[in-house]
């Protein structure tokens, strides 16, 4: 779907947000970026959706770069406009695009029953809790269609109970829609859960250490599995060592 | 009765009781009127003329609200034009800062001098003192949304005005009602302000008039209860405009 080619990212304050990083993201593959505050990964999720730009290297689309509303985007807070129910908010990236209300009821209703909102469709944002305004920010991003859905750190804010329902039903909606995933996470366990493949970054400057690949079933309790805890133990210690050469 | 709605009671009984020590005290020490005059003396000074004291008031209110609504106008448009451009915003801002600070009493009579129409010239000294705080809030709620919200509408493709209609000014909604409440009190200020400074020039029909009327002719009675209708009306245009915000804001949709 994507090669990203040697991308550098230098803000004016003279910080190296991201340097010569190469990543290649294959179609309906769900990557991982993780790392500590500063490794430039929320930039490089940036430089993917296109709301920033490199000022090193390129992106190269298989496709041609996305056009409006081809990328979803779910930010580390849920964003929603607080005078908007929940159906509203789901409706907007479509009214952005020029569609109207009553053609695109069943597509709301449908994003909305996808994240497990099915009867808070007129329910306002400061009605819901944490996770559900989350899972409201999720409809919002996937109600388009997207090819490519952008994660920075959605779930980062939650407790972990809720957290874990989220990455659960994160997982199921990924197989559902078929689209791709890139997410930014500092938790090596999110990462291990989530991902197929894990990009492990180090700051300062923010650049791409190293790549791993998930073995773990699509399926079924993936928390309680050994493969689960290799995994995790595999990434950290590949994050130590990647953190200790910085 | 619960200790809540005793609770509620207590300014009111609060006040009575200071009014009826008042009456009692300017009584028992034989204060003269034109010093301080009881809470009797100024009702009935009231109700020796309440058409006239009434219809000032009327007048002073048809210039605060007319300065109002061009102070609103204004000062949204301004707004606007600064959330639109970064030059228009290096060009107001300073502009706008310097009309706040400068006294409008200073300024009064060469508006006066300047607006042939004296109506006119009483009202551009209110919006003077009004139009800052709709114009600072309104301002500021344009930029109010969180910058990952005016993400999501460029990944979107929105363009300007969408993001104006569907974002910026539905977010200054609130800036905007809190700013009017504190315009609302500063516009009937700047009315009777300019009317005090255009009163001496000959532009006889306001409030602060009838105020000034009555304190060369030593009527304190009637300077207060002129002084007790400003307040009431500036209370109440206070209350009127936190009640029109809630009420705007719980009928959007």
């Amino acid at each position: 779907m994507l090669s990203i080619e040697r991308a550098g990212r230098r803000f004016a304050t003279g910080t190296q947000a991201l340097d010569n990083a190469s990543l290649r993201i294959e179609q309906g593959d769900f990557v991982a970026l993780l790392g500590p505050s500063g490794c430039g990964k929320t930039t490089l999720l940036r430089l993917i959706a296109g709301l920033d730009r490199p000022d090193a290297g390129a992106l190269k689309w298989d496709e041609g770069a996305p056009k409006p509303g081809e990328i979803g985007f779910v930010f580390q807070e849920a964003t929603l406009l607080p005078w908007a129910s929940a159906a509203e908010n789901v409706f907007l990236p479509l009214r952005l695009r020029g569609q109207r209300r009553a053609d695109t009821t069943e597509a709301v209703q449908h994003a909305l029953a996808q994240v497990g909102l099915e009867g808070f469709a007129e329910a306002r944002p400061a009605a819901l809790s944490g996770g559900m305004r989350m899972r409201v920010s999720i409809a919002r991003a996937t109600v388009t269609r997207p090819r490519l859905l952008l994660m920075d750190e959605p779930f980062a804010a939650l407790d972990e109970f809720t957290r874990h329902r989220l990455q659960h039903d994160l997982l199921r909606l990924w197989r559902e829609i078929g689209c791709t995933v890139v997410f930014v996470t500092h938790s090596i366990y999110e990462a291990a859960f989530l991902a197929r493949r894990i990009v492990l970054m180090t700051p300062r400057p923010g650049r791409i250490a190293q790549e791993i690949g998930s073995e773990l079933p699509l399926s079924g309790e993936r928390r309680l599995l050994p493969a689960y805890a290799r995994l995790v133990a595999d990434i950290t210690t590949a994050m130590q060592s990647a953190l200790a050469s910085v | 009765m619960t200790r809540d709605r005793l609770l509620a009671l207590a300014p009111s009984l609060f006040a009575v009781l200071a009014l009826v020590l008042w009456e009692v005290l300017v009584r028992a020490l034989h204060v003269p009127i034109y010093l301080v005059p009881g809470p009797v003396a100024i009702v009935g000074a009231f109700l020796a003329d309440p058409l006239g004291l009434l219809g000032a008031l009327l007048s002073t209110l048809v210039v605060t609200f007319a300065a109002l609504v061009v102070a609103c106008v204004l000062g949204v448009a301004l707004a606007l034009a600064m959330a639109a451009s970064p030059w228009a915003r290096a060009a107001i801002q300073p502009w706008a800062v310097v009309l706040q600070v400068t006294p409008v009493v200073a300024i009064a009579p060469l508006i006066i001098v300047w607006v042939g129409d004296p109506f006119a010239a009483l009202v551009v000294c209110a919006t003077i003192v009004a139009f800052f705080p709709v114009f600072a809030n309104t301002a500021e709620g344009l930029e109010a949304p969180p910058p990952a919200l005016f993400d999501l509408f460029r990944l979107n493709g929105a363009g300007p005005l969408q993001t104006l209609f569907l974002l910026r000014l539905p977010a200054a909604l609130h800036f905007f009602l809190a700013g009017l409440r504190i315009s609302g009190g500063l516009s009937l200020v700047g009315a009777v302000v300019a009317e005090f400074v255009a009163g001496s020039g000959g532009f006889a029909s306001g409030l602060a008039y009838r105020i000034l009327e009555a304190s060369y002719r030593l009527q304190i009675p009637r300077m207060f209860a002129a002084l007790v209708l400003l307040a009431a009306a500036g209370v109440a245009i206070n209350l009127g405009l936190g009640w029109f915000g809630r009420w705007v804001l719980r009928h959007r949709g």
